[in-house]
């Protein structure tokens, strides 16, 4: 009982719910059929989500105005980037990660220089670099042949017993930055600058550094998505990135993490993510269209905005 | 000082190089756009002309309303992330309900502006993020303009090809209608007293509910705004395109947000110009596509002249900020 208790008072718990009640709705549409393979598929996909979410949500618990509306276009650069220098050879995987993840962590860099530089609210600093990104990916992507390596493509698809190792990577990903974030002094000093910036500063917090640091990571992260996802669906191209806006921001939200910043929840982001995959699911299996897939996606994410919120505006 | 439209403030204490900054800074909008202009005059003199005007500024109508939709809520300190699919969905009703049940088509138009004043209502009660649920919203309208038109095609109804294909003589269409746009909404939100309190809601809520005005119906007439002015663009598109698509307005969101930064709006603080945000919008609609092909850049960096001008226009901003200190 007293586990049970203290459970509920979890704020992720209920994204896990979630999940758990749409699997439920799904497998009993289909009479107990391939509830397995639905739980492999929605864990290789959650991935994607999981590794930008967990960068969206170590810059929305900065505080207010802060977000990172840059990652699908930096998704799509690194995706063609890694390709590119993979070149469809096995022996230059690594290098190519490499790339991928310098040319996300460059791209978060610049961000948070524009954000210091201009003294403008990150939305404006990081749509702005967007659109700069975006011109950059369709001229650079334009006429490569971009196909992983079958090496890579078969990493990025493999599984152990139905299990994704891409997936056992993540979690153990997600342990390490839940660590950072509740263990470490950088994660304590985001915390900090996300509840009360002066007061963080006051108390001698490298504001500024900690602030460059998590735009940095966040667009490091986007980087390997993209290469992830060009391995995943084996090729990259410009708009492998563009769900992973809204997909981004809203597990950060539905996880439990607070828009007002200055308290951020890692397992949450995995609950959120797999509730979004899983309800995709649920709506194919349904035989919708896609009119009413989106139509649906869009009312439950406010749905649940809707009964989970209540706290102060991200802006 | 949350007036600041072009040539409005003529300093009252010249001396003070604070009020010359603010000036230079409320007159940055109309300096961006004419420096563009020049750019293409120099590149291209010919293209300075009715005809030419007419064709470069095809599509500046709906951007500076989908502009001005986006600077109400601006003005009341939420963004609004579901403006373009928005759009696209009431390019989507124009084209089909408008033409053949227009009464169906103008019931469906009234009721999505009163789902915005809804949307408004629900961010205040709950107190929401209006990212999250704009974004959200977006999925929402174009999952509906996708079943309102599953493939592209429809008609613009006649009556709307007849009026944006207006033309008056000596001044093209789009600079009489960016005019008149921008007269409109700055008298309404600049000079009367309502205006001041919708701008209020933005600038200090707390000052504004202690005097006794309800917040919650600013927001919900801010959103409805917005709704109305979506509203307008998206038929203005189609007026134009004569046909919809399910995507045709989703480039407008990010546009229309640069347009209101671009034309002195800040995010915070209700500090908004309907002036600045219309030519914000020229500013935006000439620079992507004109100028560019005049410099022959490929298309390809569209965008990012976008971006570019984004980044230049804060710069300079910056740079006028500190002198105002």
């Amino acid at each position: 009982m007293a586990l049970l208790r203290t459970l509920v008072a979890k704020p992720w718990i209920w994204s896990f719910l979630g999940a758990l009640l749409v699997w439920l709705a799904t497998i009993s549409f289909t009479g107990g059929y391939g509830g397995g393979g639905m739980v492999t598929a929605a864990l290789s996909l959650a991935v994607f989500t999981v590794i930008v979410g967990v960068g969206q949500m170590f810059v929305i618990t900065l505080g207010p105005g802060n977000v990172d509306l840059s990652l699908p276009a930096n998704i799509g650069l690194a995706s063609a980037v890694a390709m590119k220098v993979m070149g469809g050879s096995d022996s230059m995987i690594v290098v190519g990660l490499l790339a991928a993840l310098a040319c996300g962590a460059a791209i978060g860099a610049v961000n948070y220089l524009l954000i210091w530089a201009l003294r403008i609210p990150p939305i404006i600093a990081t749509l702005s670099a967007s659109f700069i990104i975006q011109s950059i990916d369709i001229s650079y992507g334009r006429g490569l042949q971009i196909k992983p390596p079958p090496g890579f493509a078969d990493f990025a698809n493999w599984q152990i017993l139905g299990i994704p190792v891409l997936a056992i990577l993540t979690v153990l990903f997600t342990i390490a930055a839940a660590i950072a974030l509740q263990r470490m002094i950088y994660g304590r000093s985001v915390l900090a600058i996300g509840q009360n910036i002066r007061a963080a500063w006051l108390a001698g917090v490298n504001v500024g550094r900690t602030r460059f640091l998590t735009y940095t990571l966040s667009g490091a992260l986007g980087g390997i998505d993209g290469a992830l996802l060009a391995g995943y669906f084996r090729g990259a191209n410009v708009d492998i990135g563009n769900e992973y806006l809204l997909a981004s921001i809203a597990v950060v939200v539905i996880g439990g993490t607070s828009v007002a910043g200055g308290k951020a929840n890692v397992p949450g982001v995995w609950g959120a993510a797999l509730f979004l995959v899983l309800l995709l699911t649920m709506l194919n299996t349904f035989g919708v269209s896609a009119g009413v897939r989106l139509l649906l996606t869009g009312l439950i994410i406010v749905g649940v905005i809707t009964v989970a919120g209540g706290e102060k505006a991200l802006r | 000082m949350t007036a600041i439209a072009p040539g409005t403030t003529p300093s009252s204490s010249p001396r003070s190089s604070a009020a010359r900054a603010r000036l230079l800074r409320s007159l940055l909008p109309a300096l961006s756009l004419a420096l563009v202009l020049l750019a293409i005059a120099w590149l291209n003199p010919r293209a300075i002309s009715y005809f030419g005007f007419s064709l470069m500024l095809n599509l500046a109508i709906p951007i500076a309303l989908a502009t001005i939709a986006q600077m109400f809520v601006i003005a009341g300190n939420e963004l609004d992330l579901s403006i373009g699919t928005f759009v696209g969905f009431v390019g989507c009703v124009t084209a089909t309900w408008l033409k053949d049940a227009p009464l169906l088509g103008v019931v469906v138009l009234l009721g999505s502006i009163g789902v915005y004043a809804l949307l408004g209502a629900l961010i205040h009660l709950r107190n929401l993020p209006s990212i999250v649920v704009t974004l959200g919203m977006s999925f929402v309208w174009q999952g509906l303009a996708i079943l309102v038109l599953p493939k592209p095609g429809g008609k613009a109804p006649d009556w709307l090809l007849g009026l944006m294909a207006f033309k008056p003589p000596f001044i093209p269409f789009p600079i009489i209608a960016a005019l008149v746009i921008a007269a409109v909404v700055h008298f309404g939100l600049m000079r009367t007293s309502y205006g001041v309190i919708l701008r209020g809601s933005g600038g200090n809520p707390a000052a504004l509910r202690r005097a006794g005005w309800s917040l919650l119906r600013t927001k919900i007439v801010l959103f409805a705004l917005t709704g109305l002015f979506g509203v307008l663009s998206g038929m203005a598109l189609i007026g134009i395109t004569t046909s919809a698509d399910a995507n045709i307005g989703n480039g407008y969101t990010l546009l229309a947000i640069a347009g209101v930064i671009l034309g002195g709006g800040e995010f915070v603080g209700g500090r908004v110009s309907p002036i600045g945000a219309v030519l914000g919008a020229l500013t935006l609609a000439l620079a992507a596509s004109p100028l560019l092909t005049f410099m022959h850049i490929p298309p390809d960096w569209q965008v990012a002249a976008n971006g570019a001008i984004l980044i230049i226009v804060l710069a300079a901003r910056v740079l006028i900020s500190r002198r105002e200190r």
